[in-house]
């Protein structure tokens, strides 16, 4: 009896310990983990990518101690609201949505995004790719008419919770069936199989995907879209109430910017600059 | 407490009721049909029979179920070319079908067994006394056997049952909109998870609730008198 008392007691601590960062100088960092170029899991089991180097290189200018971990992307900002972690960093955009239960830092990253198909669909032979604004409503809207009877009757891909997949619901919701998947590596999968005839992401990402073996056929299309539904590009999120750290990330985030540490470490992981302004 | 919110909720976590039960019901319904058949074949003692169908059960029962349903619908996904060649593509590049196939394998496994200890658990005797009244061994099974051990498994299937309507939640992640589906849905729209999942827990429980009595039910009507519990 005394065994089992000491062992839930043991476990309460533990759970209570969660969190309590507050006053040290020590915080946690969770990330998806599953988000190649941005973070993922390599074969032995570590974190990588641009967001795990970048939070790295802030938590170095802000002189914290950080512990980075992996965290299921659908329960991420439920969790941070809990106190598990502090810092997301997970390609998450700034959306006025999310504003309302958590805050963001500045963004340190600007990703468009678009539809990733096979090559011979009628959807890669027929639209360009250059980048649109969904805040200059007009050409946003033209660039969408455009896609609409392309993507007509189509299965489309995408990862669940995100904005890629408001997105899709609000503008072409009518027009195709959504699938959603609890990972990209899912999607991507389903993508190969030819279960969906499109999958919709950040255009890094897509293009990380495209390197895979197994994709020659595919390539990516339509315009890359940013802006509006999709915020102020990807940020640092954490709790409402922690002003304190979130000014500290932005003053390491500008100083990342300014000394091109994030273009260089953009440029590492996704072959292009994706500082917020380039 | 904000009970608005739960008026919200509700409505669109039950709008995902039908696939669950559709789910439900489909597989436990082909799961039934295997797993008796396959107990029935176990009954032989011819070992080219009852090896593969061990086989079968012990592979199904000693995996976790997740990993069924991935492996049906990713793992398969990437033999479409083959899959396309004997026919089969327009069944496994549904999500649906995947999903109705790995659960229906999976409770026909565990059915099969309860089922086998079912019929093994009649009394000798019975069959004894049926054979010596001259009944030919198929009618045996038919009369006495299995009516007998039907009712007798049902407590025990009625376990498989409700686990296999948990099952089902795991439906969403090869992209299906069950309840589970949707209350993770809900939980980005809103990051509320506590009460997005005590509304799909109390969907769950409501269903649960009404197949226990339903199988109570059924289990009373079966039994004769001197075996029913008085209520």
């Amino acid at each position: 009896m005394k065994k089992t008392f000491n062992l839930i007691a043991t476990l309460l601590a533990l759970s209570v310990y969660q969190g309590a960062h507050a006053a040290s100088n020590s915080i946690t960092i969770a990330t998806e983990g599953a988000y190649p170029p941005w973070n993922f899991t390599t074969s032995d089991g570590q974190l990588a990518g641009f967001e795990v180097d970048l939070a790295k290189v802030l938590c170095k200018k802000m002189a914290m101690d950080c512990t980075i971990i992996a965290q299921d992307w659908s329960g991420m900002i439920p969790a941070l609201k809990a106190g598990k972690f502090d810092v997301i960093m997970a390609g998450m955009f700034i959306t006025d949505k999310r504003l309302e239960v958590m805050s963001f830092s500045q963004p340190y990253a600007i990703d468009p995004s678009s539809f990733a198909v096979e090559k011979d669909s009628e959807l890669a032979k027929s639209t360009d790719s250059e980048k649109v604004s969904l805040n200059d409503t007009e050409k946003a809207q033209a660039a969408i008419e455009k896609l609409r009877p392309l993507l007509k009757g189509k299965t489309v891909g995408v990862q669940a919770s995100t904005t890629l997949y408001e997105f899709l619901k609000k503008y072409f919701g009518d027009d195709i069936k959504i699938r959603t998947y609890k990972t990209t590596e899912q999607r991507d999968l389903d993508l190969e199989a030819g279960r969906v005839d499109a999958i919709y992401g950040q255009r890094t990402v897509l293009a990380a995907t495209l390197k895979n073996d197994g994709f020659q056929d595919f390539m990516i299309a339509g315009p890359g879209f940013y802006g509006g539904i999709f915020g102020r590009g990807v940020g640092a999120g954490v709790r409402k109430d922690d002003d304190k750290l979130r000014e500290k990330l932005n003053s390491a985030i500008q100083s990342a910017i300014a000394d091109g540490t994030i273009k260089q470490l953009s440029e590492k992981w996704m072959g292009v600059d994706i500082t917020p302004g380039s | 407490m904000d009970f608005s919110f739960y008026l919200i909720i509700i409505p669109k976590l039950l709008s995902g009721l039908p696939m669950t039960l559709q789910l439900t019901a489909i597989s436990v319904s082909l799961g039934f049909i295997l797993a008796l058949t396959l107990a029935l074949l176990l009954q032989t003692k011819q070992r080219l029979v009852t090896l593969p169908i061990r086989t079968f059960v012990a592979i199904f029962r000693g995996t976790p179920l997740l990993l069924q349903i991935f492996l049906i619908y990713y793992g398969l996904g990437q033999f479409r070319k083959d899959l396309q060649f004997v026919g089969l593509w327009g069944f496994f590049r549904e999500p649906y079908w995947c999903a109705i196939l790995a659960l229906s394998l999976n409770t026909a496994a565990y059915g099969s067994e309860i089922l086998r200890g079912a019929i093994k658990s009649v009394p000798k005797g019975l069959v004894e006394a049926a054979r010596a009244s001259g009944l030919s061994y198929y009618l045996t099974m038919r009369l006495v056997v299995l009516p007998i051990a039907l009712r007798q498994a049902i407590p025990s299937y009625g376990n498989e049952i409700i686990l296999m309507v948990k099952g089902t939640s795991l439906a969403s992640v090869v992209t299906l909109m069950e309840v589970t589906g949707i209350a993770h849905g809900l939980i980005s729209e809103t990051y509320r998870a506590i009460e997005v999942f005590v509304c799909a827990g109390a969907i769950y429980l409501t269903i649960n609730f009404l197949i226990i009595r339903g199988l109570a039910a059924l289990e009373h009507r079966l039994s004769p008198p001197y075996l029913r519990k008085r209520t």
